[in-house]
């Protein structure tokens, strides 16, 4: 059979190839247009080299941020994890209650970001706030506009509060999946309710747990919202995350070359830390 | 290792409310024999999975009690019971090895770790395993996984029956086979009871000592697979078992005894009994032939099955089903068939009615 050739067919590509270069492409490589140069406006340009790269790597308030971020991220997963599986464990399998629990579960996912912000800050005011007042009428010294460890504990449990349903969620999901003859199997077996839960359960929800820590970690190691407008950064720095420090520099501060390098390590930082998780959750999956 | 024994045992799930139950098991009383080994043979939602899960004890019968050795554990919950059961799909441990998987159940109640290393390697060795104990269970193909989950049954000595819920379903047509025939080997060796549920009546029949045949939710005949095949006690025994199925046609009672197409079938039934309800005789395939005089009937068609041909006649609107030897002819004009006397059932109401000894 003869093969005909057709290169009208790369046409069809074009739309995908517009999406992908407006989307994606042209934005990030105007990033590293500004990580390179600096510039004192009228679209003068002058070369800089990695002189940005260096001076954030080196600046105490990156590594700060960094280190801030990086606690955080791993506060919230520490607890979002175990206390979603938890809640899906204990979430009924059927009957009438299951959707009652979905829609509780989905209800703050469908919250706004600044909205979820907006109603923390009022709820946790120490004069007015119903969290706040409860608090310090309750003798506790409470008071996160002003104190760092409460100001912590309240963007710690307001990010608990929104995304710990997707971790139960997902891990619902996974357990739902699961046959009713492994428990069957399990109960002749003789096995424990924790041998249940380590060797059957816990295996079968390895995949969509996989997921839920993936999406957790890239969403809150970018969280900006809701901590700008529960706390605004403070008090002073102390929850100052590295998206917040870097609006801070690049719109407060308008230094558009240290912003746009610390944008590119910032997305380093992310896709290294993602490829590392995956690739060791894969391995062990193959061995 | 023990003889079960149900007592009106009777199942209703539970019912939408204000409804009157609906019996998924409908009254059983049975023994069944230390060491047999038992099939439990019917269509889909006749009731077995029901009566095998009354047997583990995932399940409370409604009514009536089950004893294993005399001893009542109708209210006993699973792991008291000490049976052990082969899912459909293979239920292996992902995670585990095969040895793992294998000493699981001992482990969990406690045994100490050289005697249960003794023995999974026993068992191993029994069920052509040893070669692949240090693997992990996920990478073994679907007959490797349900060779592990009637492992982790075998392993406990104190197991009283070992359950197979249509453990072939989801194993390759060649490998079926072989491990069934392990099943049997198996059976033999270790002597458990083993009680198997399947739709399949070859299976079944090659499998068991006994087969309990379950229609809509009851027992129609317990036996050997010869006496199913010889003396189906239910017009369902018969169509469901043999290939093809017996043939079930309508007859009349003509001073007491049954007539097929105005020909006398037989003349030795009771005149006293009451064959006042639906009247049918029963005659397999392999018991029709062709003859010089008999039931006029019309040959609709032929199938070819290699050692033997499967014919389909008609007479009148009934449709009969015989099977003729390869080396015999068809005859092409006229045919006329007869049914062997020794081999024919009357059924009323699908009951078969008993013959006399003349």
């Amino acid at each position: 059979m003869r093969k005909t050739t057709n290169q009208k067919a790369w046409w069809l590509v074009v739309p995908v190839l517009l999406l992908v270069a407006f989307n994606a492409f042209i934005p990030l490589m105007t990033v590293v247009n500004y990580s390179v140069q600096e510039t004192f406006g009228n679209n003068a340009f002058f070369w800089e080299g990695v002189t940005w790269f260096e001076k954030v790597l080196r600046s105490e308030r990156f590594h700060d941020s960094l280190l801030r971020q990086l606690l955080f991220t791993g506060m919230i997963i520490s607890i979002e994890v175990p206390l979603g599986i938890a809640v899906a464990l204990s979430m009924p399998r059927k009957g009438p209650w299951v959707s009652v629990c979905l829609v509780l579960m989905a209800l703050p996912l469908l919250i706004p970001w600044n909205v979820v912000g907006a109603m923390w800050n009022i709820f946790a005011l120490p004069d007015i706030g119903l969290l706040g007042y409860s608090l310090n009428s309750m003798g506790f010294d409470y008071n996160f506009t002003q104190q760092p460890v409460s100001a912590w504990m309240t963007t710690v449990v307001m990010d608990v509060w929104h995304w710990t349903s997707l971790v139960v969620l997902l891990c619902y999901a996974g357990l739902c999946s699961i046959p009713d003859a492994y428990y069957q199997a399990a109960h002749i077996d003789g096995a424990s309710r924790w041998a249940v839960f380590r060797y059957i359960q816990l295996p079968k929800m390895k995949r969509v747990l996989t997921i839920a820590i993936l999406l957790r970690f890239m969403d809150s190691f970018m969280i900006y919202t809701e901590p700008f407008v529960l706390t605004g950064g403070g008090p002073g720095n102390t929850t100052t995350f590295l998206s917040i420090d870097l609006v801070k520099i690049a719109l407060g501060q308008f230094d558009l070359g240290p912003a746009a390098a610390m944008s590119l390590i910032y997305f380093l930082v992310v896709l290294l830390i993602c490829w590392v998780f995956y690739t060791v959750m894969m391995r062990n999956e193959e061995q | 290792m023990s003889r079960i024994e149900f007592k009106d045992v009777r199942h209703a799930y539970p019912p939408p409310s204000g409804q009157a139950p609906i019996y998924a098991l409908k009254e059983i009383s049975q023994v069944w024999e230390d060491g047999g080994a038992y099939a439990l043979l019917g269509p889909s939602g006749c009731g077995k999975t029901t009566l095998l899960n009354i047997i583990s004890g995932l399940l409370t019968p409604s009514e009536g009690s089950i004893l294993f050795d005399g001893r009542d554990v109708t209210r006993q919950p699973t792991a008291a019971r000490h049976i052990a059961q082969v899912f459909q799909f293979p239920v292996v441990y992902d995670t585990m090895t095969v040895f793992d998987n294998l000493a699981f159940p001992l482990r969990n109640r406690g045994m100490p770790e050289a005697r249960a290393t003794e023995r999974v390697t026993e068992i191993a060795e029994m069920l052509d395993l040893s070669d692949r104990l240090h693997q992990r269970a996920a990478g073994l193909t679907a007959d490797g996984k349900q060779k592990i989950s009637l492992g982790r049954g075998l392993v406990r000595e104190e197991v009283n029956a070992i359950l197979f819920d249509e453990p072939l379903t989801v194993i390759d047509p060649h490998l079926k086979w072989q491990l069934r025939s392990k099943l049997k080997e198996l059976h033999q060796q270790i002597g458990v009871t083993m009680i198997y549920v399947t739709h399949d009546q070859v299976e079944a029949l090659t499998f068991a000592d006994q087969v309990v045949v379950m229609y809509d939710g009851g027992v129609v005949q317990v036996g050997t697979p010869v006496e199913l095949f010889n003396r189906p006690k239910h017009t369902f025994v018969g169509y469901f078992i043999g290939s093809p199925g017996m043939n079930v046609l309508p007859c009349k009672l003509e001073n007491g005894q049954p007539v097929f197409a105005n020909n006398l079938l037989s003349s030795g039934y009771p005149a006293d009994a009451d064959l006042s309800g639906k009247l049918e005789i029963g005659i397999r395939p392999e018991f029709v032939r062709f003859g010089d005089d008999g039931i006029p009937v019309e040959i609709q068609k032929v199938e070819d099955l290699g050692r033997y041909q499967v014919v389909t006649v008609k007479h009148e609107a009934e449709q009969i089903k015989m099977l003729v030897g390869e080396d015999q002819a068809i005859p092409s004009e006229s045919p006329m068939i007869q049914f062997d006397p020794e081999n024919l059932h009357i059924y009323c109401d699908d009951w078969v009615v008993e013959i006399r000894n003349a």
